[in-house]
């Protein structure tokens, strides 16, 4: 089988560069049967690449430990799913998945785009083969999954392997990578087809159009990711935190950033036919960060809180990024007089620079954040010298600038395009600058000291408003003509545009998440020393450690706190913090209990035995305010996103600056 | 064109705010990467620089009195040996224990003690052998050194 799975690899290898030649010969001579036949690549591409998931897999599920892969991620007395997960537990094994998906994606887009796009489509398969090549490469010579250990003299079979880090055995990491790669490799659709628009010097809206799905798509998944990252790193790793700037984590937020700026600066170009160059950039940018995100956590180039293996893989990424970005200024390049703007900013008052600014400061948030994250690599090459910044460098930079993007999304819908009177804001913005009055006056009044807290929970007020409004104003009119509740009117509206208020829903789960992430700046935390059967306390909670009790499974040996809270003198449960030491690797981890609830976390980890006295434990408490509401302001955001991609009832012809809404029918000049 | 201007201009005052709050961030947080030997060799007027120090963790030197946990660091080749005072309010990563490569952020105080705000084990999130070590026998989950 092992043979099989290295033979397939190769094979793909092979069919993948084929699929590249034949698509760039084939467009370049106009020859569609070599187009053709790159078509067909891309699938078999696809069918070799599943078996030689499916014979890793297999391997995994069933223990079969001649392979060094699965002796090194995986050992029997595992659940099948984390077996399952082993898949992408190591490098071999998630950069098999990459390929893999990219390998699906790719035979997606050609599947249903078997008849559109003539001219386009031998480019877009030329990229998406390139880069599949380029995938199939490391997975072949670089990172080999098939590798079997040796057995014979001398050496020890495996009995059992090394099991997967137990850290990485929980529910929401076994999803993690899963959708952070969807993500990553995704947003490879838009950019083929971009560069593929712009080699043929297609009309410059058509690669929108189609690939306006896509983006939203992989944008949502890239989100997903991110936040089951989050949220495993809240209720795994033990601190009670959620982010901490580790360069991994910067990697997987660097694309998203630009992304989302993306998915925001190309209205300009459907809507006005403005910035097409800009949106160009984007789109290369957005791809290529996704690949130096995966180069970043591969290579060892910056250490960071999860450790990797320092290979061979470095240069190689280097070599893809040199490669890919040259090809790509070039061509832009070349094609400025093609990708000119049809409109001129008019004023500084007005959609357009809104969306300007929105793109202005998610941009400088991403070069902030990779400057941060490359300040090691760049200090010393600079000045010989490693030097790295910490969380206080990311947060300084990163706050401000995620007030004025809260900002920005209460006032980017409600102003009109073109220019916008002060007489027309005031009217927009009386009720939303009220509520935001009113909050922050609510929370001084309850002794809320906090600057940043009382901004954010402000602009929260403000932006909530600004959309509470819109959904309102709609529906009460489509409310009054159908004789329907305002509720059902509030669906019929967002389904006439799904676009336009699923949009809106998403701006609503920013805000909710703003919220939670306030939350933190009232944490509060204590370690204590505790006999067993005594009380200490925490925030408005009593908290009594009761018994520690221990026991062992196959996986692991546990050893449990049983702890008693109360708030105001009642019983409100018991709450079990665990230490667990997993048999297969002996490494110790820590299981935390929260009590999660709207308006706080309580949050225990029970750090361990006492060394001085063992009738006592040592339990780490926190509160963190707030924190549920990350949490569902994501469900909120997942929710708006899958709005938008279910089609409008009522097509909008979207001519060029056409104006819909409330607030943008102001009279057109007429010319 | 003025309405370009004025773009132009609040486009400065808002890089130009970002770049000052970043500037200030750098100073506030910059730390300096160093060996064990390195710190021992700094001279006195260094003292008191963040500083980030990766070591081994010397086994059975983990010693927890009240909140404060004390340890010994040192260099794998060497035997240059740190002490540090660990006194940080997060709880220390599960990785951290005898053996693991550990990386102290903080300060050496003048008497030779490290007193760390935060301390980081190697591999929370992923094992990986050395490439081309994926030896049969010792499959134990030892932290890869290879990143720093």
């Amino acid at each position: 089988m092992e043979t099989l799975g290295a033979f397939s690899l190769l094979l793909a290898l092979a069919l993948a560069a084929y699929a590249f030649l034949a698509s760039v010969i084939g467009g370049w001579k106009q020859k569609p049967f070599l187009v053709a036949s790159a078509r067909r690549a891309v699938y078999g591409v696809f069918i070799l690449l599943t078996a030689a998931s499916a014979i890793l897999v297999s391997a995994l599920l069933s223990s079969d430990f001649r392979y060094a892969y699965v002796a090194e991620r995986s050992n029997r007395a595992m659940p099948a799913l984390y077996k399952f997960a082993a898949w992408w537990g190591g490098q071999e094994g998630s950069l098999l998945l990459w390929s893999w998906m990219l390998s699906l994606y790719s035979a997606i887009v050609v599947w249903t785009n078997k008849t559109k796009h003539r001219t386009l489509m031998p480019w877009v398969i030329a990229v998406l083969a390139f880069t599949q090549t380029f995938f199939c490469t490391l997975n072949t010579f670089v990172e080999p999954p098939f590798q079997m250990l040796a057995v014979g003299r001398g050496v020890t079979s495996v009995v059992d392997g090394n099991g997967l880090n137990p850290l990485l055995q929980y529910w929401l990491m076994a999803l993690h990578p899963p959708a952070l790669y969807l993500g990553f490799v995704g947003f490879v659709v838009p950019f083929a087809f971009a560069f593929a628009s712009l080699l043929t010097r297609q009309p410059g809206e058509a690669w929108i159009a189609t690939t306006r799905r896509w983006s939203l798509i992989t944008w949502g998944f890239l989100s997903i990711g991110i936040m089951l990252g989050q949220g495993w790193a809240y209720a795994v790793l033990g601190w009670g935190g959620y982010w901490a700037w580790d360069p991994v984590e910067n990697a997987s937020l660097l694309p998203w950033i630009t992304g989302t700026a993306f998915l925001h600066s190309v209205m300009m170009q459907e809507k006005k036919g403005m910035m097409k160059v800009w949106n160009m950039v984007l789109v290369s940018a957005t791809f290529f960060l996704a690949i130096f995100g995966t180069f970043l956590t591969r290579s060892g180039v910056v250490s960071s809180v999860h450790a990797f293996a320092q290979s061979s893989l470095g240069a190689w990424f280097v070599g893809f990024l040199a490669i890919g970005l040259s090809v790509t200024t070039f061509l832009i390049l070349r094609r400025l007089d093609f990708l000119r703007s049809e409109a001129q900013l008019e004023s500084v008052l007005s959609r357009e620079a809104s969306f300007l600014f929105n793109n202005l400061l998610l941009l400088a948030s991403c070069f902030a954040v990779l400057w941060g994250t490359l300040f090691p690599v760049l200090t010393e090459w600079w000045m010989g010298e490693k030097i790295t910044v910490g969380p206080p460098f990311f947060n300084k930079v990163n706050i401000p600038i995620g007030l004025a993007l809260l900002f920005l999304t209460g006032v980017g819908p409600l102003i009109a395009w073109r220019r916008s009177s002060w007489e027309s804001l005031k009217r927009a913005f009386r009720w939303p600058a009220l509520a935001m009055a009113l909050t922050m006056a609510a929370l001084l009044a309850f002794g809320v000291r906090h600057l940043y807290a009382l901004m954010s929970f402000g602009l929260c007020a403000f932006v909530a408003a600004t959309v509470i409004m819109e959904f309102y104003k709609g529906a009460r009119a489509i409310a009054a003509r159908n004789q329907m509740n305002l509720l059902r009117a509030a669906v019929e509206l967002t389904h006439r545009n799904t676009r336009r208020y699923g949009g809106y829903l998403v701006h609503m789960g920013i805000v909710l998440m703003f919220i939670g992430y306030t939350g933190s700046a009232f944490n509060k935390d204590t370690t204590e020393e505790v006999k067993i059967g005594s009380h200490f306390r925490i925030g408005a909670y009593e908290l009594q450690v009761k018994e520690v009790t221990d026991g062992s499974n196959p996986n692991y040996a546990w050893q449990r706190a049983v702890v008693a809270v109360y708030r105001g003198g009642q019983y409100l449960g018991d709450l079990k913090p665990e230490r667990r030491v997993y048999a297969a690797s002996q490494q110790p981890t820590s299981e935390v209990a929260i009590r999660r609830r709207l308006n706080e976390d309580l949050y225990l980890n029970f750090a361990s035995m006492s060394q001085s006295d063992p009738e006592a434990a040592v339990i780490q408490a926190y509160v963190f305010p707030l924190v549920s509401w990350i949490w569902i302001g994501f469900y909120v955001l997942l929710f708006g996103t899958i709005v938008c991609l279910i089609p409008s009832k009522v097509k909008y012809a979207y001519a060029k600056t056409q104006v819909v809404g409330v607030y943008e029918r102001e009279p057109e000049p007429v010319p | 064109m003025k309405t370009y201007i004025r773009f132009g201009l609040l486009v400065a005052a808002i890089l130009g705010t970002l770049a000052w709050l970043a500037a200030s961030g750098i100073r506030e947080s910059k730390t300096y990467y160093k060996t064990i030997s390195e710190l021992k060799s700094m001279p006195p007027s260094e003292a008191g620089k963040r500083v980030r120090v990766t070591g081994d963790v010397v086994p059975g030197s983990i010693r927890r009195e009240g909140t404060a946990v004390h340890f010994q660091i040192c260099e794998k080749d060497r035997g240059t040996v740190l002490h540090v005072v660990y006194t940080g309010k997060d709880p220390l990563p599960d990785t951290f224990r005898d053996d693991a490569q550990a990386m102290a952020d903080g300060r050496l105080a003048p008497d030779g003690t490290f007193h760390a705000s935060s301390i980081a084990a190697k591999c929370p999130s992923k094992y990986e052998a050395a490439p081309g070590k994926a030896a049969p026998k010792p499959l134990n989950p030892a932290p890869s050194r290879s990143s720093l």
